[in-house]
């Protein structure tokens, strides 16, 4: 394969890694019924701190669990609003938005501008020699493996687990979840938490690796609206949600590609808006009788299969509360 | 197999704000025994069932298994004291698959072992001929199978006790033969203890060996089976209160206000055929049945809620068939809704604000004058609150007096669901008061009712629905609650 096609490659896998932690965070908290609507603040605002911890520290690892624990913590303000305090999480969560996002531009004005520590590559021994796939996945930082990883035990754990059926559960009738054992609330203070820390690491695989540094306006800004969007686009199935947050940056890369051509004349906000269009094409085809259509014509074990991963039904208590008697 | 297991159940209470839906109740049930707890609506069986299999906790009261008091909070831990609940909608999550279902809430590692617990559901479903398709998800399922698939998951949780609140509602009959088929075999050959929540006599009668009867919180008897239906009927409706002397018929002419030709109303449940009735201004119609057998379609076919599938309907002379219920309410009739709170009020709005929707045409509003009116009405109807008090903080009697404040004055006819529905004995009779004063007017008023007292002490002519058939009174002068029983239990129905 072309070396050049192959670094193109490598470089959408590892642009989209942010992308791919942000929404599986999203996943796991929505497939326990919390919207967490502040992505794009709580992004900014841990790359932010991230950036920031990791200069000050000297390490990179620091400013990781740093965004991690700002991420949480911002979850949690969610949990508490919407759990405790019974309020409305899509408010909260949007109210959050704007306030981290201006938070961070202020908390970090120090900050623009300069160079701090970095996440750097190491390239997996054997496996980077597998001939194209090697380059491609696995000469990236280690937040790119740990995405994998993120990817393969969300499935797992869904799927394959008893707690991952009570996390389907507390999301889609809390009140089976609560009638065969689950407390109900406190699996939901515990997934928001997590999917909110997997944001902030998201944050921090911004400021340290994909678009490394701090300034204002953040580069990062807007990619938190995606991740949201990527999560829906994705029917709330690790694999699905992947697919999306490769496809968008495959198609976010074409459009660079595509402007620095300077034979092909295309206005940029119309190559910006392509993945938008694809996205609204897919949700219509997944939702329309089609589908279903198409899969009476597999055969039955495929059958099965293609529908869980085809299947596009939000989780029934998403953004719902439960009252445990 | 053949555990014994006896319950006990000892004096236990259990209040919602002013009902008091469980009052000192004491049981018994023995193993491998099938109970009917019996009981209309808001009788307490549920309650009671609910507290026994933990989804509900009691205020005070013990509960004895095998000669020692246990408690338990929440349904897991009853399950694990070998008591479950199949709930009239089954537990369970739409998106999970049959097999999933089956896993979920078992005990056991971190990954369930999928292949093991597959042949575990398909020997149980076996052994009862159920057909679960370990893949199909639970959302594509019947309610039939959805508590097929509660049953089989409950037994592999080692059960000991089955509790089933109205299981034959909305399932087939082939569905509802398998169900009683796989009972009967788990209380003879694994003496099982099934108890079965249900107000449907004939179900009962064709499964039980014993029931309990529940009336108003408490337990007002209790036989072994086979017993008849006017036995039970007498046990669940009582007959304390004698039939009081009706009210003349006040009709001033004799034109109908409603009249209904050959009507035939269909659901997904079921089907009731040639429908014919007349009303005249000013008449009492009572509407009798247990519930659910066809008497809140009438009530709203006669306002337009309801499409009649054949047949005709003449309001005042005039034919409403197929017009909606906008045009029904400018021909002057009113309806009120047995939920109160749901169909006739808006939780959330003041009463003022409730009075102002129905009186003022105007895109503004004047709310002055609205709040004057509702003073008024307020004093005339003796309502309990103030015009700025949101409709949900009022009790029961005061929001059915404030619904009664917002219906037209003189209306030709009011339709009402169970118009004392909750209602304590004076705010009952007050409604009827009300009720009557407005007869008097020339309102003719149909109504349906659970109450058989209600029934006979202020329906002119009662109209009876069972099973599919309608039936009017013939006898209305020498009719006793007990016959008005026999005949809402199926018996004498002429076909």
């Amino acid at each position: 394969m072309n070396p050049e096609l192959i670094n193109i490659f490598n470089s959408i896998v590892a642009n989209a890694t942010p992308l791919v932690i942000a929404s599986i965070g999203e996943t796991i908290t929505e497939r326990a019924g919390v919207v967490n609507l502040s992505l794009d603040g709580s992004l900014i605002l841990s790359a932010m701190v991230g950036f920031v911890a990791a200069f000050v520290s000297g390490s990179a690892i620091i400013g990781i669990i740093a965004a991690m624990i700002v991420g949480g913590l911002i979850a949690l303000i969610i949990a508490i609003g919407g759990i405790e305090l019974r309020q409305d999480q899509v408010a909260i969560g949007f109210v959050l938005t704007l306030l981290t996002a201006d938070l961070a531009t202020f908390l970090g004005q120090n900050y623009t501008r300069i160079p701090g520590p970095q996440i750097l590559r190491s390239p997996i021994p054997i496996l980077a020699d597998i001939p194209v796939a090697g380059p491609i996945f696995f000469n990236q930082t280690a937040l790119v493996y740990l995405s994998y990883a993120l990817i393969f035990g969300l499935w797992y754990w869904l799927f394959r687990t008893r707690p991952g059926l009570a996390l389907r559960a507390i999301g889609e009738r809390p009140e089976t979840a609560f009638a065969r054992g689950a407390n109900v609330n406190r699996l939901r203070y515990l997934y928001t938490i997590i999917g909110g820390a997997l944001v902030g690491l998201a944050g921090a695989a911004y400021s340290l690796s994909v678009k490394p540094g701090w300034a204002t306006p953040p580069s990062m800004a807007g990619d938190g609206w995606i991740a949201l969007a990527i999560v829906i686009f994705g029917g709330w199935h690790p694999f699905r949600v992947v697919l999306g947050a490769y496809l968008f940056a495959g198609l976010r890369a074409l459009s660079t590609a595509i402007q620095r051509t300077p034979e092909i004349e295309i206005s940029v906000v119309l190559l910006n808006g392509i993945p938008w269009v694809l996205m609204i094409i897919t949700l219509l085809l997944v939702s329309s009788g089609a589908i279903e259509r198409l899969l009476t014509v597999l055969p039955r074990p495929l059958q099965k299969w293609t529908r869980n991963f085809l299947r596009s039904d939000p989780p029934a208590a998403l953004g719902t509360r439960f009252k445990q008697k | 197999m053949g555990l014994v297991m006896n319950i006990e159940l000892k004096h236990i209470h259990k209040r919602f704000g002013a009902v008091h839906a469980n009052n000192d109740i004491n049981l018994t049930f023995a193993t491998g025994r099938i109970v009917g707890i019996l009981g209309e609506n808001g009788a307490g069986k549920s309650t009671l069932m609910k507290i026994l299999s933990g989804f509900q906790s009691m205020d005070s009261g013990e509960i004895w298994l095998d000669g020692k008091p246990v408690s338990y909070n929440g349904p897991q831990a009853a399950i694990a004291h070998g008591i479950g609940m199949l709930q009239q909608d089954p537990l369970d999550v739409g998106a999970f698959t049959v097999l999933e279902n089956f896993i979920y809430g078992q005990p056991g590692n971190l990954s369930p072992k999928r292949k093991v617990a597959q042949q575990q559901l398909e020997k149980l479903s076996q052994r009862f001929g159920f057909e679960l398709d370990p893949d199909m998800p639970v959302s594509q399922l019947s309610i039939g199978q959805r508590q097929q698939l509660e049953i089989v998951r409950l037994l592999a949780l080692g059960v000991r006790t089955l509790i089933l609140d109205e299981p034959t509602t909305g399932i087939s009959t082939e569905q509802k033969t398998l169900l009683f088929d796989a009972l009967r075999e788990l209380a003879a050959k694994d003496s099982m203890t099934v108890l079965l929540v249900s107000h449907k006599l004939e179900d009962v009668i064709a499964l039980c060996h014993e029931v309990a009867v529940l009336r108003a919180g408490r337990i007002v008897g209790s036989m072994d089976m086979p017993a008849t239906t006017t036995e039970l009927v007498t046990l669940m409706f009582g007959q304390e209160l004698a039939a009081q002397p009706r009210q003349p018929i006040n009709a001033n002419s004799d034109d109908a206000v409603l009249a209904l030709h050959k009507v035939q109303l269909r659901n997904k449940r079921m089907k009731i055929d040639n429908i014919s009735l007349r009303v005249r201004a000013g008449e009492i119609i009572g509407l009798a049945g247990l519930d659910g057998s066809g008497q809140e379609m009438l009530l709203r076919a006669c306002v337009g809620l309801e499409k009649c599938s054949r047949g005709q309907i003449d309001i005042a002379g005039r034919d409403m068939t197929g017009k909606s219920y906008r045009e029904f309410l400018q021909t002057g009739v009113a309806f009120g809704a047995a939920g109160r709170l749901e169909e006739g009020l808006v939780a959330g709005l003041t009463l003022t604000e409730h009075i102002a929707l129905v009186t003022s045409h105007q895109s503004f509003i004047d709310w002055n004058s609205a709040r004057q009116h509702t003073e008024d009405q307020i004093k005339h109807y003796n309502v309990r609150g103030r015009p700025e008090s949101r409709i949900e903080t009022l009790s029961g009697g005061n929001q059915q007096r404030v619904l009664m404040a917002l219906m037209p004055q003189e209306p030709v006819l009011m339709a009402l669901e169970q118009p004392t529905r909750g209602l304590d004995v004076d705010s009952a009779r007050w409604i009827w008061q009300q009720l009557i004063e407005r007869r008097k007017g020339g309102t003719a008023i149909i109504f349906s009712s659970p109450d058989l007292d209600e029934l006979v002490t202020y329906s002119d002519r009662i109209i009876v629905f069972c099973g599919g058939w309608v039936q009017e009174v013939a006898d209305m002068e020498n009719l006793t609650l007990d016959e008005l029983g026999r005949m809402i239990g199926g018996e004498g129905v002429i076909q």
